[in-house]
């Protein structure tokens, strides 16, 4: 009896006290991949599952060593990279502006709306066949599918971002004796931002799977040759480790997304601390 | 000389499609002079102030400031809305300073402290309180020395306490600055608080304007304060009492207003 009531006592004020260190806030979330990645080594090592279907934790970290030691890996990421953010910048510059010009003029929206909508609606992962015969298998197939993808989110959103600002807001700064040009970059554009930035994130995660898809058509660089070329000879480590890289990549993406949100959006009250 | 501007509405009307909101509006209103229009919703009240901001055209008739016709928006007039329409990506001296041009940081932090909130100017708009926003507008309005501030409900969405502390504030800075100034409210203790003038508006007319000679600042429990604000209302509700009468369809529409 005195043990029951001892012990959540004391367990909870442990509790209480571990989880106000600054160290175990930043590791909780750490926890269930730190236990699921021992439990998928122990599987492994206990041949439950042949290293043929999945490697060893170890073997994928040894693979990545050797990887980086020849200094394959940094060419591949290097290239792949250079890939990813060649296609964003053209795909998202192109939506950027279609959003900006339909969001601002009614004519242009008029013309091009409709059209943008419809290709909006075919998957264009679909179009590889068409990319292939149009670009053959080089880079620029891979180039205008990540432009392509990374196009449409970006746009909807530069769209609707610069339609919702609020009319008594332009309505004001007319008042106050902005020029159109000030009522662009001051009110127009700022208010559209956090729209975009959402439109940003989103083509983030498009860019990396057109990429990964588009870096299996013939390659002979890239993170996605890489995985193919280990996928010929069975390296099963180096494959996962391929998929482990673009996860990363993928990761690093979104931070730096969120970190140009907290950035841009100080002013946001969703970003205020306190 | 007043630094207020002098303001004619002649013979104005405004019509959007078939709905005639202002009908042959006449309005003589003297430089620094402050009248309060009062009014229910859909009065015309808030059009007939569009239409001195030159946001707006009238479909007839012509408004004058110091005898000019008014052609565009004019720099000399500034607003404050009911929401205060400040700019969230803008700190507080930012938004104040909005379409200055030159050197406007001492004029913006000037206006700041009009207001009292000086000490807020590196603040996001975020993290103000209703009062305190609209206070950054009112400085944003007089930071750039207007001849006529024009007042769009500016305190109808505050509390009651930070109400009265807008209302003294505004007329303070009005008795330094003497710029004219048109005050739409809903409210008629407010407009007798304020205006010298209550003018009120029914149906897009002149319906009552009356003139309100007590000593500034006037109190709330003053007897001829009350029996001013009590004939205005009267005079609001006896309309209505008249139209219930003889149209019940119409007075289905007042009361929906």
């Amino acid at each position: 009896m005195e043990n029951t009531l001892f012990f959540p006592a004391l367990s909870s004020a442990l509790a209480h006290k571990v989880l106000r260190g600054p160290y175990l806030k930043v590791l909780i979330p750490w926890a269930i991949p730190l236990l699921l990645i021992l439990i998928w080594q122990w599987l492994v090592q206990s041949e439950v599952i042949s290293t043929r279907v999945l490697p060893a934790p170890i073997s994928v970290v040894q693979a990545g060593i050797q990887l980086a030691r020849t200094g394959e890996l940094f060419h591949h990421i290097k290239v792949s990279a250079l890939r990813a953010l060649t296609g964003f910048a053209i795909g998202g510059l192109i939506g950027f502006i279609l959003g900006l010009l339909n969001g601002t003029f009614s004519i242009s929206e008029r013309l091009l709306d409709t059209s943008v909508q419809m290709l909006r609606n075919i998957p264009h992962l679909a179009m590889i066949p068409l990319v292939i015969l149009w670009f053959g298998i080089g880079e620029e197939a891979k180039l205008f599918l990540v432009s392509i993808g990374v196009l449409f989110p970006i746009y909807i959103n530069t769209f609707h971002g610069i339609r919702t600002v609020e009319p008594g807001l332009l309505e004001m700064g007319k008042i106050y004796g902005l020029k159109p040009v000030e009522l662009f970059w001051q009110i127009v554009l700022p208010s559209a931002l956090p729209s975009i930035l959402i439109g940003v994130r989103y083509a983030l995660g498009i860019m990396w799977l057109t990429l990964i898809v588009a870096e299996t058509i013939a390659n002979d660089a890239g993170i996605g040759y890489m995985a193919m070329n280990a996928r010929e000879f069975l390296q099963t480590d180096v494959v996962v480790f391929s998929i482990l890289m673009y996860a990363l990549l993928g990761k690093i993406a979104d931070a730096i997304a969120r970190w140009l949100e907290t950035k841009l959006l100080q002013w946001h009250p969703s970003y205020q601390e306190g | 000389m007043s630094r207020g501007v002098d303001l004619s509405v002649v013979e104005v009307s405004k019509s959007f499609g078939s709905k005639q909101v202002l009908q042959d509006l006449n309005l003589e209103i003297k430089p620094g002079e402050f009248v309060a229009i009062v009014g229910r919703s859909g009065c015309g009240k808030s059009t007939l102030l569009r239409l001195v901001s030159g946001l707006d055209r009238p479909t007839q008739g012509g408004i004058l400031v110091d005898g000019e016709p008014i052609k565009q928006l004019n720099p000399a007039v500034r607003m404050m809305f009911q929401d205060a329409r400040l700019l969230f990506w803008k700190r507080v001296l930012q938004n104040v300073g909005l379409g200055l041009r030159g050197n406007w940081k001492p004029r913006a932090r000037q206006a700041l402290d009009q207001v009292g909130l000086v000490d807020r100017a590196d603040d996001w708009i975020a993290i103000l309180s209703g009062g305190q926003r609209q206070r950054v507008a009112l400085a944003r309005a007089l930071v750039s020395k207007p001849r006529l501030l024009l007042l769009d409900e500016p305190l109808g969405a505050l509390d009651a306490l930070t109400r009265i502390e807008m209302q003294r504030l505004i007329e303070t800075i009005w008795q330094e600055q003497q710029f004219t100034t048109l005050l739409i409210t809903h409210d008629v203790e407010e407009a007798v608080t304020l205006g010298d003038r209550v003018v009120l508006l029914e149906a897009g007319q002149i319906a009552l304007d009356l003139a309100v000679p007590l000593p500034r600042p006037r109190h709330r429990g003053d007897p001829a304060f009350a029996a001013l604000v009590e004939q205005i209302l009267h005079r609001i509700l006896s309309r209505d009492t008249i139209q219930s009468q003889s149209s019940p369809s119409e007075s289905v529409l007042v009361y929906s207003n």
